[in-house]
């Protein structure tokens, strides 16, 4: 693996959210993606002059929008500066973090702002996924995004109470969650005694996915501004180090390595990959907090085995035992996460402003009661896309 | 929650139609026309690698070696190594819901490839089923020239 140290430490210094919703007819896409470049900047007491280079993306294809890039730069300042477009579907936002890292430590740029957005209601998703598959051999046996295929996993292992439960009870962490954090798109205010009623009521989507277990169509934007040791600590007291990031992806629809590699999931892949070369042993033990791109309850359950390197059953414990929680022994998303909100090209980047705020200290409402030091961030994308991202409070690892 | 205000927005309503066209490629041509022609389905042998791809492909995705010449000739039949059910209706899937998407390996190949199983329920199907390529009436000019396969 091509993996080399940083040449110098790169602090996170600005970050801003829209707040995040259904549909905004009162702005179009400059202008949403203004709102959060502003709230970037104010939040690092910066300037557009003090920012070298910009980095953009979002969802190929979503709003039926090419070099948006360009067209945008009314509204994110690229102006004269600059600019590159990154897009690599669900993980945009993980990739965009990665992109402007890596423009900041190879000595590139000193300060460089990398914004996501995605504005769902005003494009075709199908539309724009089904374009993803091999054009000769797959598009013709593309389905859909949708999927139930987590949930027939878990209740062929751990059976059908045990494994619904289970979801539902991660469903209703989420909610409680996100009605802690006033940018979060979708707070139901859910209760514990809603469980077997939504196990049972809740619309189906496909087989045990439940409408209320699926994330939902945002509309809004991230932006965070990344910059060298020496600047960050100039310009922010509290700066968040992006330790390491690792990318991982598999085209599955051609399956073209499935007989080459170990069946091993591209989360587990890179999870043991990452803690491997920083020498983290136990990562249940060593993360303070965990902002998971989780697109469905089902996947939330399922995925934290492979991130947290489980085995048996006790992802499915952290669950029921509530260790999961905002004030739990491993708190997952205290931002909602994306079952609350979902504007796709934003969306990773989210889960890396969220993981970062936490480590700050001042994530509002949502903010963790324990200490927070160390942060991981994941991306997910189609067909299997995985982007796993470290943060520290501290640059002494 | 306070209520979003959305007076004075206006919303433009729109339609694109977007027409493609894709070059298959003379290996993905030659495989297409032979399954058209002669109901035959061909893969490609990297040498070094002792993998047969299909479908084919001009070089070996693991040491990148040019395999363009090295047809090999598969069987109808093989094995069924995944497979998952469709069971949301969309107007652009081939079949009416639920079906059966499944992973083929092909006797004789090293790769799996994408297809539809017919002749066996969604709650029926499993890992391991032996199929047989069920080819199209009327030339497709796509993957659809195998129309499906069916348990064996």
């Amino acid at each position: 693996m091509g993996y080399k140290n940083k040449k110098r430490h790169v602090g996170i210094i600005g970050i801003g959210e829209t707040k995040f919703s259904s549909h905004r007819e009162d702005v179009n896409q400059p202008e949403m993606i203004h709102e959060a470049v502003r709230r970037a900047l104010d939040d690092a007491g910066l300037q557009i002059d003090d920012i070298d280079c910009v980095v953009h993306g979002n969802m190929e294809l979503f709003e039926m929008v090419h070099q948006a890039d360009m067209w945008h730069t009314i509204g994110t300042g690229a102006y004269g500066k600059s600019a590159f477009r990154l897009t690599t579907g669900g993980t945009t936002g993980g990739t965009l973090v990665c992109g402007a890292d890596n423009l900041v430590a190879s000595g590139m740029y000193d300060v460089v702002m990398a914004i996501g957005f995605e504005k769902l209601q005003e494009g075709h998703t199908t539309g724009g996924i089904t374009n993803m598959a091999d054009p000769l051999w797959a598009r013709k046996l593309q389905s859909g995004a949708l999927t139930a295929q987590a949930a027939v996993k878990l209740i062929a292992e751990f059976g059908e109470e045990r494994a619904r439960r289970a979801a539902m009870t991660y469903r209703i962490i989420m909610d409680k969650h996100a009605c802690k954090n006033p940018n979060a798109h979708r707070a139901f205010h859910l209760e514990w005694d809603q469980i077997d009623d939504l196990m049972k009521h809740s619309p189906p989507l496909i087989g045990d996915l439940r409408l209320i277990h699926m994330c939902s169509q945002s509309d809004g934007a991230c932006a965070i501004i990344f910059a060298s040791e020496k600047k960050a600590r100039e310009i922010s007291d509290t700066p968040v180090w992006i330790r390491d990031h690792i990318t991982i992806h598999r085209e599955e629809t051609l399956n073209l390595h499935n007989n080459f590699y170990p069946i091993q999931t591209t989360h587990r892949f890179a999870a043991e990959k990452l803690y491997e070369r920083n020498g983290i042993e136990n990562p249940l033990e060593y993360f303070d907090v965990f902002e998971m791109y989780d697109p469905s309850a089902w996947w939330g359950v399922d995925w934290l085995r492979d991130f947290f390197l489980l085995e048996g059953d006790q992802h499915i414990q952290m669950v029921e035992n509530h260790d999961i929680m905002i004030d739990g022994k491993m708190p997952i998303n205290p931002s909602g996460g994306v079952i609350a909100t979902n504007p796709i090209g934003a969306t990773a980047m989210v889960r890396v402003a969220e993981a970062a705020k936490q480590i700050r200290g001042d994530a509002g409402e949502h903010q963790i009661p324990g200490k927070v030091e160390h942060g991981l961030a994941s991306s997910f994308g189609g067909t299997m896309w995985t982007v796993l991202t470290m943060l520290e409070k501290e640059t002494n690892w | 929650m306070q209520k979003d205000d959305f007076s004075k927005s206006y919303v433009v309503e729109g339609k694109l139609a977007l027409p493609y066209t894709y070059f298959a490629g003379r290996l993905g041509s030659t495989f297409l026309t032979t399954i058209r022609d002669q109901q035959k389905i061909m893969g490609v042998r990297c040498n070094q690698c002792s993998k047969v791809f299909v479908p084919p492909r001009q070089t070996c995705e693991r040491c990148l070696s040019d395999i363009r010449e090295n047809w090999v000739t598969l069987e109808n039949t093989g094995e069924v190594i995944n497979f998952t059910v469709v069971r949301e209706h969309d107007k652009h899937l081939p079949r009416k819901t639920p079906y059966i998407l499944g992973m083929i390996r092909l006797d004789g190949a090293d790769t799996p490839m994408v297809h539809i199983i017919e002749g066996v329920n969604p709650e029926s199907v499993s890992e391991g089923m032996r199929v047989k390529a069920v080819f199209a009436a009327e030339s497709e000019g796509t993957i659809l020239e195998i129309d499906h396969f069916i348990i064996s």
